[in-house]
């Protein structure tokens, strides 16, 4: 039994990781194609350093993975302080369900109805071009928010309300307190929703593809390449940033880990 | 008192603002242009023309439902062999299961072909074994192969998440009132782990049925999904606005059915199982 279930572990996982090592492997051969593999070659690395295009996607994704990621996450945590400290239940599950909508909703229904928003007030303010950098930042944020609420509310609910108390007894303003007493235990949940809002932004796809115009990010140069034939560049590109999301996640498990570490020592 | 909470609920007004203007008037605005027509006049014309996709509806629905319950059956043992391991290596391979979660799903996907094609890897293998080069790729098999594929780590979280946090006393009563390791899993293990499976089945439907990359790498583009209906509309401009709204309209209704099915067995909070 216990072998059965160690092989069926590792079936799974070479299935869930087959697609990435084919993606890796070609993304170093040195010809064009992406069936037959030749030579080792770095070609394809060195191809995107000229890959204007790509280039220019790429500072876009980061662009709007970092803005999208700081407002929300500042937004985010503000919103899970006040939804607390709201009194009446309904009010707080009405707040707290429209919250959920954009993590419910089909990716795809929440582009379209965006889109629609935002063409519609193009429309209004008689704009040329309604859909660019502001639209993809704005959609971004949306989808970001209730996963930064979600992951700091839990922390905030943990935390004992005669810390905040106890600090404005000791003179602090409301301000202070939150800053000084509230915020240092609050403050993994803050990371990993940050975390959690910068990798969902730098992957969305079919967010942005209906709500970007001309402002395309990676995701949506990589679509428009595997439209057409795809070349290596595209896994080059790609393993790039599975080793930066590698990375993230790592640290991201560090932090979550050592945060769970310290709770245990508490109590 | 009074005056610090009502400090405290002040700072979430700007996300209120935020959510009225980006969460909610968006879901009216797909409504207004379900109902009207390009000059903004009432119209029925847009639901009218929806018959035309039934048939995009119902193959939506069908390989979303195919493939949720094959995931179902592959995450299930996942996580429940996950559960039986040692602590240390059950964190390794979670974090070895999300993991693909967070790569571009359009590369993954992608990948596939490579694996697939005519000319690709398997076919390849097979033709130095002296086999025929198999259909593999375009066909409904591959799409339902990349559904489950991109969407397992879905179903795998939320299943593990309730599997690890069952009270192992109730396991031991269960030994203790005469249980065999089946009747355990089937009268005590399963039943607890319900709600787990209800939001793994909803994370997995919801894409599925939604997708419109999939379907047209994988599945050749012979097909129209009602994703891939709502996508070319939206590339036909905005005179096609309306009826690609209608569309995602109908879509979110599907959707918001099935969650509350879905629902009705998870009830409880549930606040852990999203990474």
């Amino acid at each position: 039994m216990k072998i059965f279930s160690k092989i069926y572990i590792a079936l799974i996982l070479l299935f869930l990781y087959a697609p990435i090592a084919v993606m890796v492997l070609f993304s170093f051969n040195s010809s064009g194609s992406v069936w037959v593999f030749e030579n080792f070659s770095l070609d394809w690395y060195k191809e995107l350093l000229f890959n204007t295009s790509m280039l220019n996607a790429l500072k876009h994704t980061i662009i709007i993975a970092v803005l999208s990621a700081i407002i929300s996450t500042v937004v985010g945590t503000a919103a899970s302080v006040g939804i607390l400290a709201l009194r009446k239940k309904v009010t707080k599950s009405l707040v707290m369900s429209a919250t959920n909508i954009p993590l419910m909703n089909a990716d795809i229904v929440t582009g379209i109805s965006l889109m629609l928003l935002f063409v519609f007030f193009g429309k209004l303010l008689g704009l040329h071009e309604s859909l660019g950098f502001i639209t993809v930042l704005v959609a971004h944020i949306t989808f970001n928010l209730p996963y930064v609420i979600l992951s700091v509310m839990p922390k905030l609910k943990q935390t004992d309300s005669s810390l905040s108390e106890a600090a404005l007894d000791l003179g602090c303003t409301p301000l202070q307190a939150f800053f000084k007493a509230v915020l240092p235990s609050i403050s993994s949940g803050i990371f990993s929703g940050f975390i959690m809002a910068f990798t969902l932004s730098l992957d969305d796809f079919v967010i942005s593809y209906f709500t970007c115009g001309h402002y395309q990010t990676l995701p949506i140069v990589i679509y428009n390449m595997t439209k057409k034939t795809v070349t290596p560049d595209a896994y080059a590109l790609s393993t790039i940033i599975f080793v930066v999301i590698f990375v993230l996640l790592i640290l991201y498990n560090t932090v979550q880990n050592k945060s769970s570490v310290k709770e245990a020592a508490k109590i | 008192m009074n005056k610090k909470r009502f400090g405290s609920r002040l700072v979430a007004a700007p996300y209120y603002v935020w959510a009225a203007i980006f969460i909610i008037v968006p879901l009216f605005m797909m409504i207004y242009y379900t109902f009207t027509d390009v000059n903004g006049v009432f119209t029925l014309a847009n639901i009218m023309q929806l018959g035309r996709f039934k048939k995009a509806f119902g193959l939506s629905i069908l390989y979303a439902l195919i493939s949720t319950i094959i995931t179902f059956i592959i995450a299930y043992p996942l996580a429940y062999f996950m559960t039986k391991i040692k602590i240390s290596s059950q964190r390794l391979i979670l974090l070895l299961v999300v993991f693909p979660m967070w790569m571009n799903f359009l590369i993954r996907t992608y990948s596939w072909i490579t694996i697939l094609a005519n000319t690709g890897i398997i076919n390849t293998f097979l033709g130095k074994l002296g086999l025929g080069p198999l259909q593999l790729i375009n066909t409904p098999g591959a799409v339902i192969l990349g559904m489950v594929y991109d969407f397992l780590p879905y179903m795998v979280l939320p299943i593990y998440t309730v599997l690890s946090k069952i009270d192992k006393s109730m396991l031991e009563a269960a030994d203790d009132l005469g249980c065999n390791s089946l009747q355990k899993l089937r009268r005590v293990i399963f039943p607890l782990s319900l709600p787990g499976v209800a939001s793994g089945i909803t994370m997995v439907f919801v894409p599925s049925v939604s997708t419109f990359y999939i379907t047209q790498k994988l599945g050749g583009n012979k097909t129209m999904f009602v994703g891939d209906a709502i996508e070319y509309l939206f590339n036909l401009g905005p005179d096609f606005y309306n009826v690609a709204s209608a569309i995602s309209l109908v879509l979110m209704v599907l959707i918001l059915l099935c969650m509350a099915v879905m629902n009705r067995f998870s009830e409880g909070d549930e606040e852990g199982v999203i990474i």
